[in-house]
């Protein structure tokens, strides 16, 4: 159990923040945004932390998550957990049959490749305007509900989004821990040794792809849901290279390391708006120091030197 | 009963012929060396037998089932590892995942059964820690286990790649230079440790320019010079060999 102890104090903060502090801004409208990109960043991580496998295309399966939702409910009437659904299932065909030959590339080729998807994936979102409603989006999704109540308020979706982002760094921690995750770091490590070892490494990377692409079409169903609203705007390039900086930020491979860099990522801008004009330029000056001084991640970075503190204390005793 | 054998193997870069018509084949449960000058084409003949480089022309098989061509984590499973001349250990692991890894091949929880952590994955994680333990204590790193492998030294990191490759339990394994880079002692130790994996009953196959090495545990020999099969026998055979000794020290 000891295992599991920082992530057992990572829920109950989380879970009793909002009943502290029940009308704070902070908590339950930033809140929203902070567990969706927390969602994002450690489905990413999976991929790009552990696999070491870079994607520049991210956004595109939260968008194609949040417009199957979209499309399905209102043009088509769907039960909205059936849409959602459906939309897993779409994103699940579409990663699968993408991976092979994209994830054949490595380095700077796939980050090409990816970001190659990301790309054709908005256009689509902007163009076939007959479908998603072109760069105007589509509004008025039902409201979603769960075991019949319905998610209505912000302090009801700040439940949800909750659950779903503990869900999926519950998921990420146990993988890590275990012979999947240790088959993901190998391939990082050393592609030819992980072969030699027996790991069939197109299917190991492959299968990763696929995971980290169903988490996020949840993400972005439930998105949808929530702002009632999508637009192609939310799942442009630009968010693609802002969970890639969430990840690296944190510090690669490392689950809370994702989930503090999403942190620090999504409540930034709001914290910055004090500097009005200058907001951008301290914002990027931010990320280049700690890039700087911590250039393994704020979250490894600082657990390293805790560790490395502790242990200097245990010989001097 | 030979446990791996090569059909006239050929393997040409562009103009050059690395490895061209060799043949010869390994007996089981023996150590078996192969050396040669500098550029002879023995690390393009591991990557060959692993697949790592196609060949041109012939076949290789094992157990007397035909495995050229297969992919790389295929002959893995049939029971053939190796460790790599320049190391190729995780380094973004620790010393105990490394060997954990290589219990990838007796283990068989998937991605899913790990994500929702089932009850039998917890009772397979104990097992292959238990497994790669054994490896560890085996190659007499156990007191390294919970260490990052990218702080552990050179000979240490050699030792890690047997281990990582014994925790396959593999019938076949090719060693590529494990002595280059090693002090006398490290040598010595690493001798002791060869001659235990073979008496575990697996079958060594050894590229080593340190020919004291060689010429000490091995029970076959095979030179090669300029990618051909230079002369084949046991070692004493070998050492008065007179092309072996031009091919060495020229005419």
């Amino acid at each position: 159990m000891k295992r599991l102890a920082g992530f057992a104090i990572f829920a109950a903060v989380c879970l009793l923040l909002p009943v502290i502090f029940p009308d704070n801004y902070y908590v339950t409208v930033v809140g929203l945004t902070i567990f969706l990109n927390i969602t994002l960043a450690v489905s990413l991580n999976l991929l790009m932390g552990y696999a070491g496998q870079i994607s520049l295309g991210h956004a595109a399966f939260f968008g194609l998550g949040a417009y199957s939702s979209a499309i399905l409910t209102i043009k088509y009437g769907l039960n909205p957990w059936l849409a959602m659904i459906l939309g897993a299932v779409l994103v699940i065909c579409l990663s699968y049959v993408l991976s092979r030959p994209i994830l054949r590339l490595k380095g700077h080729y796939l980050a090409m490749a990816t970001l190659g998807l990301g790309i054709i994936v908005h256009i689509f979102f902007v163009q076939a305007d007959e479908l998603t409603g072109g760069p105007d989006g589509i509004t008025g999704l039902p409201t979603l509900s769960l075991f019949g109540v319905a998610i209505d308020s912000d302090i009801k979706w700040y439940f949800v989004l909750c659950s779903y982002m503990l869900l999926s760094v519950l998921f990420s921690l146990n993988i890590a821990d275990s012979r999947a995750g240790r088959a993901l770091s190998a391939v990082h490590g050393s592609e030819i040794a992980a072969q030699m070892m027996g790991i069939d490494t197109a299917k190991v990377k492959s299968h990763i792809f696929v995971f980290s692409a169903l988490m996020a079409a949840l993400a972005g169903s439930l998105f949808a849901h929530q702002q009632d609203f999508v637009s192609p705007e939310s799942f442009s390039f630009f968010f693609s290279i802002e969970l890639v900086t969430m990840v690296v930020l944190g510090g690669l491979g490392s689950t809370f390391g994702a989930v503090l860099g999403a942190f620090i990522l999504s409540i930034l801008p709001e914290v910055l708006i004090v500097f009005e004009d200058f907001e951008v330029l301290v914002f990027g000056l931010i990320l280049m120091v700690i890039m700087i001084f911590l250039p393994e991640g704020l979250f490894v970075s600082l657990k390293n030197r805790a560790a490395m503190m502790l242990s200097k204390r245990g010989i001097g005793s | 009963m030979s446990l791996l054998k090569v059909k006239n193997l050929e393997k040409q870069f562009g103009g050059l012929k690395a490895i061209s018509d060799l043949s010869f084949s390994v007996p089981e449960n023996i150590i078996f060396s192969i050396i040669g000058p500098n550029g002879a084409g023995k690390t393009t003949l591991f990557n060959l037998l692993t697949n790592i480089y196609k060949p041109s022309a012939g076949s290789i098989f094992f157990k007397d089932k035909e495995i050229t061509g297969l992919p790389p984590f295929k002959i893995a499973r049939l029971g053939i590892s190796r460790t790599f001349q320049n190391l190729q250990v995780f380094l973004n692991m620790s010393a105990i995942e490394n060997v954990m890894v290589g219990c990838h091949l007796r283990s068989r929880t998937g991605l899913l059964a790990s994500a929702l952590r089932l009850p039998s994955v917890i009772q397979e994680e104990k097992e292959v820690r238990r497994m790669a333990e054994e490896a560890l204590h085996f190659c007499g790193l156990s007191e390294y286990k919970d260490r990052p492998a990218a702080g552990l030294p050179y000979g240490l990191l050699k030792k890690l790649e047997v281990a990582r490759s014994l925790a396959s339990k593999p019938k076949l394994l090719l060693m590529d230079e494990p002595a280059a880079g090693l002090n006398d002692t490290e040598t010595q130790e690493l001798c002791q440790l060869i001659k235990r994996i073979c008496e575990s009953g697996i079958t060594v196959l050894l590229v080593e320019h340190n020919m004291s090495l060689v010429m000490e545990i091995s029970q076959r020999v095979l030179v090669l010079n300029y990618g051909r099969l230079l002369a084949e026998g046991p070692p004493e055979q070998i050492q008065k060999n007179p092309d072996v000794i031009a091919a060495y020290l020229g005419e």
